[in-house]
């Protein structure tokens, strides 16, 4: 009875943050599917009546190329920075817990500058004139003619230099929760230092692993203002069509069946992770 | 040297504290034996040094001839029961104990068949399949002596192997552990700061203290010839006086006088001169009480008290006596109470007789 009775004060405790998620969420959410089997008006609205030509416009072989793009540059993306941020959170929860604060203030230092001002120092720091190109040129690692800006491998790194810390704070609240003295117990047992990481600690924290891929994938995903300001003309992303859509072609139609792909490509994979999850939970207490 | 586990002259410091301070210890093949010490007597670190995970300052460590200073934990001969026993949390028992196998890269027949057998020996074969948390403490710990000895190391290390159990299961795990051991025969180490454990446990004790190894011995050994009040102390309850040589007799007996409590005759093991100021040492169950005075002679001796406390325990009674400024322990069977039929209680006049056998000169004073 008082199983049931603390359930429902739970379910109480957490209407707020349902209802947040109802108005600002799912119904947008909802909209936005909707306005896809909506006529597009010529002042940029959304008309009356129902329609399935934004199915047959969007089913359009050149956007092909985008959809793959945006696929492998946030694929890579989140391999990378999931890459980097395990030894990192790795040596972050060792070390003691003053350098820890120290290291994690480091990581979260980025977001205390705007998100654009931080692209446009990119911008700056790989112009033709800026000082990584120059000393890129003095050292002859380059040649005279190389661009280091507008092209695709420029997105990856700034996709990658952006999404970093959102792979780093998951991974590390794994991290610190991780019994390091397993690690002993694999060397004990004959694992080298290289084996130890690669089937304790990286199975051990595999929850903020997933969590840190999800977390990066998605995000680099919807990503339009880097390959805008970043990349060259052929490397759009899928969300920079969507804001094409929206600002140049006032097309909200186009724009929302674009959204909810987009949004169906999220929400696949994170449904997968949920069930997986629910199965391993299930595994683990049987 | 010979021996099977040698640790040759091992130092080890933390900053300016001496964990382990020239620890030399020779333990045979097949032998099981312990550290024993309370916390922070080194004994831990001894252990960590063994496995490789603490580097040594000085010294070498060598089994079965090989000096193994100097290797990673991973190429050592030597497995480690941990005391929170550091089971693999997403594997299951039957993945934890081929993990060592695996690592070696063993034939996949030959991990089947090893790990099959171990949970045999340790009668989990019914539970391969249940993950680490799934299990009882017990049951884990079974799991932890079985992923480790699959490797078929030559030593096996033990760190407080039943600390994290409750009582009933101790006794239980102790019998166990006994078994495993008789059965495998590999070389046991363990580390306890419980001395009944490492009693039960172990063909051979070293008492550490302060980084030191105070003595090693047989269990019987140290429990009735301690060589130092600290071990005699640790092992076991022990009363001590402190008296002056006043006369020496055939055969190690030496009468000393103690403030309060007469001249008692005691054993002595070491060689003592006249006048020599020296601790004496006492176990509670070696002391009879009587409550009439005892027929007086020459190797009786026998000193009055008052008794202050008494503790029941079922299978023994425990008497704190008074006698002049000591405060005396002494334990009794039930039945072993003589000279009358009704028991003393607080406040009556005992008389308290010991063998001169059972009283030992522990440490010389101002050796200490």
């Amino acid at each position: 009875m008082s199983a049931e009775s603390g359930r429902s004060r739970q379910w109480l405790l957490t209407l707020p943050s349902l209802a947040w998620l109802g108005v600002f969420f799912v119904i947008p959410c909802i909209l936005v599917i909707v306005t896809v089997f909506r006529p597009a008006d010529l002042q940029g609205g959304v008309g009356s009546g129902w329609t399935l030509e934004t199915i047959h416009a969007v089913n359009d072989p050149s956007y092909l190329p985008i959809i793959w793009r945006t696929l492998w540059l946030s694929s890579v993306t989140t391999i990378v920075c999931v890459a980097l941020a395990l030894p990192m959170t790795f040596q972050m929860a060792r070390v003691g817990p003053r350098m820890r604060q120290v290291l994690l203030l480091f990581v979260v230092i980025p977001f205390l500058s705007n998100f654009l001002i931080r692209i446009f120092a990119w911008k700056s720091l790989l112009h033709p004139e800026g000082p990584v190109t120059r000393l890129l040129h003095w050292l002859h690692l380059i040649p005279e003619d190389a661009l280091l800006l507008n092209n695709v491998g420029t997105v990856l790194l700034v996709l990658i230099y952006t999404q970093l810390p959102f792979a780093i704070l998951p991974l590390y609240a794994a991290a610190e929760k991780f019994d390091f003295g397993l690690l002993d117990a694999a060397r004990d047992l004959g694992a080298g230092p290289w084996r130890s990481f690669a089937k304790v600690f990286v199975p051990g924290v595999r929850r903020g692993l997933i969590s840190a891929a999800l977390m990066v994938f998605v995000c680099s995903l919807g990503q339009y203002v880097i390959p805008q300001m970043v990349g060259g003309a052929s490397d759009e992303m899928l969300g920079s069509k969507i804001a094409q859509r929206v600002f140049a072609d006032r097309n909200l139609p186009h724009a929302s069946a674009l959204a909810a792909g987009l949004m169906l490509a999220v929400l696949v994979p994170m449904l997968i992770v949920a069930i997986w999850h629910r199965f391993g939970r299930k595994e683990g207490s049987a | 040297m010979d021996g099977f586990l040698v640790i040759d002259h091992v130092s080890k410091s933390f900053g300016s504290l001496r964990a382990v301070d020239k620890v030399s210890l020779t333990v045979s093949q097949g032998e099981a034996f312990s550290l024993l010490g309370p916390s922070g007597c080194g004994k831990t670190t001894l252990l960590r040094m063994i496995a490789g995970f603490e580097r040594l300052d000085c010294g070498r460590i060598l089994v079965g001839g090989q000096d193994i200073t100097a290797l990673p934990p991973e190429q050592r001969p030597v497995n480690t029961v941990f005391q929170n026993y550091a089971l693999f949390p997403h594997l299951n028992v039957w993945e934890n104990i081929a993990f060592g196998l695996r690592m070696s890269r063993r034939p996949r027949e030959e991990i089947r068949s090893g790990v099959d057998r171990m949970l045999e020996l340790v009668r989990l074969s019914e539970h391969a399949r249940k993950r680490p948390a799934q299990l009882s403490g017990g049951q884990r710990q079974r799991v932890a002596i079985a992923r480790a000895l699959v490797n078929r190391p030559q030593v096996l290390l033990l760190d407080e192997p039943l600390a994290a159990l409750d009582l009933k299961l101790r006794q239980h795990m102790l019998m166990e552990l006994n078994a495993i051991h008789e059965q495998v025969g590999t070389t046991f180490i363990y580390v306890t700061h419980d001395q009944g454990e490492a009693m039960s446990l172990s063909d051979r004790i070293a008492v550490m203290n302060n980084g030191k190894v105070e003595q090693v011995d047989s269990p019987v050994h140290l429990y009735e010839t301690p060589r130092s009040s600290f071990v005699a102390s640790f092992i076991g309850d022990a009363n001590f006086f402190t008296g002056t040589v006043v006369e020496m007799q055939h055969e190690g007996y030496v009468r000393v006088s103690v403030e309060g409590l007469g001249s008692p005759l005691v054993l002595s093991k070491g060689t003592v001169s006249a006048n020599q100021t020296l601790r004496l040492m006492v176990r509670p169950e070696k002391i009879s009480l009587m409550l009439k005075r005892p027929p007086s002679g020459e190797r009786v001796n026998a000193f009055r008290g008052i008794v202050e406390d008494i503790a029941y325990f079922g299978s023994h009674t425990r008497y704190r006596i008074i006698a002049g400024e000591h405060s005396i322990l002494a334990q009794l069977q039930r039945s072993r109470f003589s000279g009358g039929d009704i028991d003393p209680v607080r406040g009556t006049e005992v008389w308290m007789t010991f063998h001169p056998d059972e009283g030992r000169v522990v440490m010389l004073e101002g050796e200490a």
